[in-house]
C-alpha cells in the first residue's frame, strides 16, 4: 500500500482509524489535524525524499500527545507506509503514543513531556543562521495547556528577544488550560517581541495565509483556535 | 605518629587552583575559531569571558540569559542540525536543574554536546547548599552513554575538551576549582602512578582532583595507585588487570563527589573474583549545612589527606 492511496485530506479520518487504543488523547490528536494538514500539503519544503536534506524546512511536534493526526499525515505524505499505522502502539512498532525521533523518518524530535520542543526549535533556528542556511524555517507545535511549562516561556523571551525569524510558532488552542490565559495566548509573544497572529484552526485559507505571510526580523507565533 | 601514617599534609589540601575554568575558556575560544561546528550556549555565567565571541559569532555564541532549560534544549537544537555545542554554567545548574533536558533534548533525541561545569561538589562552598552538586555523576549515571570527565589539571580538561569536540557524543567535563600539582595521562582509563611491591595489599583509584592527596594518604601503604579522569565509561578491565596483579582483591575508590558512584562499576570490574571494596566520596548521610572553605567540607566528609588516610589504613591493614 502506498501513500498515493491515502493521499488526500478526505483520508485522514480513515487513516487515524487504522490506529487504536489511547482514548484518553483522541481529542488532542483531532485538534491538530488541520494545522498539521496545512502545514505538509502546503507550508513546509520537506518530502520523504528530502527529510535528511540540512535545507529542508523542519516541524517539530512539541505537543506530542495524541500523535495520531501526525501519523496520519505524515502517511498520507509518504513518510510512512499506512500499514505500519496498525501496528500503532506495539512493542516493535516505530509509532508510539508518543512520537521517537529515532524510529519514525520525518519526525525531528521524540516529544511527549511537555515544554521541550520550543527549545530545541529555537536551538535549530539558531544553528541554520550560523549555517547561512536561510531558506528552511523551523515551525514547532504547542498546546494552549502546554505552555503552563516554564520552559516555553524561557524560550518565547529569547527568541523575540533575539528576533529568531526563521522560527514559527503554532499554538493549538482547544482551551483545555486549566487556569486560563488573561489577555490571550497571544500576548504573551507579542510582548516578547513576536508577530502574532490569531486564526480559526480548522480554517485551510486562513492557516495557510497565517503560516506563509512574512514576517522580517520577528519570530511568528500563530495560535490556531479549535473547538473541541 | 605511626610508620605508616599519614605525612604531613597542609601543602597537598591547600594546592593552588588548576586554573581549569580557564583553559576551558581559552580552549573553547579556540576551538570557536577552528571548527565552524562549535558552538557555545549560556545561562550568564563566564558570560563575559565570551562577550567578544558572542559579537564575533552571534549565532554560535549565545548567552540565553538564567535559563538553564531552554540553555539545554537550545543546545540539542542546534546538535540536531550538525553543530557541537558546549553548554556550560556552574554544576547544580548544568546537571541538576535541567535534568530532564539533558535526558529528552539530548540523551533521547540522541543529540549530543560537551557539557562543562565548574563549581564542583562544593568548590563554591560559601554559597551553601544552593550552589553544591556532589551527586551529579550519580545523577548522569542514571542515563546511558554519557562520558564523564573529572580532570585533575587545566591541562588535562584542555586536552579533554579538544577531544571532546570532535565527535558528536554526550560528554559532561566537570572542572573543579582544585587539582593536583601536575597532569597525567587522560586517553588511556586507569594510570598506575605508584605501584607496590610484588606483595601489595590492594588498589587505590584516586579521580581527578583527588590523586595527590590518595598519594599523600596512602605514601606508607603497600598498594597500587591508579589514577583516572574519565569514570564514564569505567575502565573496568583496567581494574580488573590491576586487580588481578595484586596480592589482594582490595580496592578503594576515592572520588571527589557522592561516596559510591562508581561502587557498581568496580562490582561489575571484579565480577570474576571474590573482592572487597570501599568508596569514599561526598557522604551521603547529612546535607553538612556549613559554609566556610572546600577544605573545611574536605574535613568533614572524610576527603582530606588525614580522612583518606584513615580510611585507607582501616581498609587494607585488616
Amino acid at each position: 500500500m502506498t501513500a498515493t492511496t491515502f493521499g488526500r485530506y478526505a483520508d485522514l479520518p480513515a487513516l487515524v482509524g487504522f490506529m487504536t487504543g489511547d482514548e484518553k488523547h483522541q481529542a488532542a490528536a483531532e485538534s491538530t489535524l488541520d494545522v498539521l494538514w496545512v502545514l505538509y500539503d502546503r507550508v513546509l519544503n520537506v518530502t520523504p525524499e528530502t527529510l535528511d536534506d540540512p535545507d529542508r524546512d523542519r516541524f517539530l511536534l512539541s505537543k506530542g500527545h495524541g500523535p495520531a493526526a501526525y501519523y496520519a499525515v505524515l502517511a498520507a505524505k509518504g513518510f510512512l507506509g499506512v500499514r505500519e499505522l496498525r501496528a500503532w502502539g506495539a512493542f516493535d512498532s516505530p509509532l508510539g503514543h508518543h512520537p521517537d525521533r529515532v524510529l519514525v523518518p520525518g519526525v525531528e524530535i521524540g516529544s511527549g513531556s511537555l515544554g521541550h520542543g520550543l527549545g530545541l526549535a529555537l536551538g535549530t533556528a539558531l544553528a541554520l543562521r550560523a549555517q547561512g542556511r536561510t531558506r528552511p524555517r523551523v515551525v514547532a507545535l504547542v498546546g494552549d495547556a502546554e505552555l503552563d511549562e516554564g520552559s516555553n516561556h524561557e524560550a518565547i523571551a529569547v527568541a523575540g528577544r533575539l528576533g529568531i525569524d526563521n522560527l514559527t510558532v503554532v499554538v493549538i488552542d482547544n482551551q483545555s488550560d486549566s487556569l486560563g490565559w488573561p489577555g490571550g495566548i497571544g500576548e504573551r509573544f507579542a510582548v516578547e517581541g513576536w508577530d502574532a497572529r490569531a486564526v480559526e484552526g480548522r480554517d485551510h485559507a486562513a492557516l495557510y495565509e497565517a503560516l506563509t505571510t512574512a514576517h522580517p526580523g520577528r519570530p511568528l507565533a500563530v495560535t490556531a483556535r479549535v473547538r473541541s | 605518629m605511626p610508620r605508616n601514617g599519614p605525612p604531613s599534609l597542609s601543602t597537598v589540601d591547600n594546592v593552588t587552583p588548576t586554573r581549569m575554568r580557564e583553559a576551558f575558556v581559552s580552549t573553547a575560544l579556540a576551538s570557536l575559531e577552528t571548527d565552524p561546528r562549535v558552538t557555545v550556549v549560556l545561562a550568564d555565567i563566564s558570560e563575559d569571558r565570551f562577550e567578544t565571541a558572542a559579537a564575533r559569532y552571534p549565532e554560535r555564541v549565545v548567552n540565553v540569559g538564567i535559563r538553564e532549560q531552554l540553555m539545554v534544549g537550545v543546545a540539542g537544537g542546534m546538535a540536531l542540525t550538525g553543530m557541537r555545542p558546549i553548554v556550560h554554567t556552574i554544576a547544580p545548574f548544568l546537571v541538576e536543574r535541567p535534568f530532564e533536558q539533558l535526558k529528552l533534548d539530548l540523551s533521547h533525541q540522541d543529540a549530543g554536546a560537551v557539557l562543562v561545569g565548574v563549581g564542583s561538589s562544593y568548590d563554591y562552598a560559601a554559597g551553601g547548599r544552593t550552589h553544591m552538586a556532589p551527586g551529579d555523576v550519580a545523577l548522569l549515571d542514571t542515563l546511558p552513554g554519557w562520558r564523564v570527565h573529572v580532570p585533575g589539571h587545566a591541562d588535562e580538561a584542555a586536552r579533554l575538551l579538544r577531544d571532546s569536540l570532535e565527535g558528536d557524543d554526550r560528554v559532561y567535563l566537570r572542572l573543579s576549582e582544585r587539582g593536583n600539582a601536575a597532569a597525567r595521562p587522560v586517553d588511556d582509563g586507569l594510570v598506575t602512578v605508584r605501584s607496590g611491591s610484588a606483595r601489595r595489599g590492594g588498589v587505590v583509584v584516586a579521580v581527578g582532583p583527588m590523586l595527590d592527596r590518595v598519594l599523600a594518604a596512602t605514601d606508607g601503604l603497600d598498594v597500587t595507585v591508579a589514577y583516572t579522569a574519565t569514570v564514564r565509561p569505567f575502565d573496568r578491565a583496567g581494574l580488573n588487570r590491576l586487580v588481578a596483579a595484586a596480592g589482594q582483591a582490595d580496592v578503594l575508590v576515592v572520588e571527589p563527589y557522592l561516596e559510591g558512584t562508581s561502587a557498581h562499576e568496580v562490582a561489575t570490574a571484579l565480577a570474576d573474583r571474590r573482592h572487597r571494596q570501599r568508596s569514599l566520596g561526598v557522604s551521603r548521610a547529612d546535607e553538612v549545612r556549613g559554609y566556610g572553605t572546600a577544605a573545611d567540607h574536605d574535613r568533614a566528609h572524610g576527603l582530606d589527606t588525614e580522612g583518606i588516610a584513615k580510611a585507607a589504613r582501616d581498609f587494607f591493614l585488616v
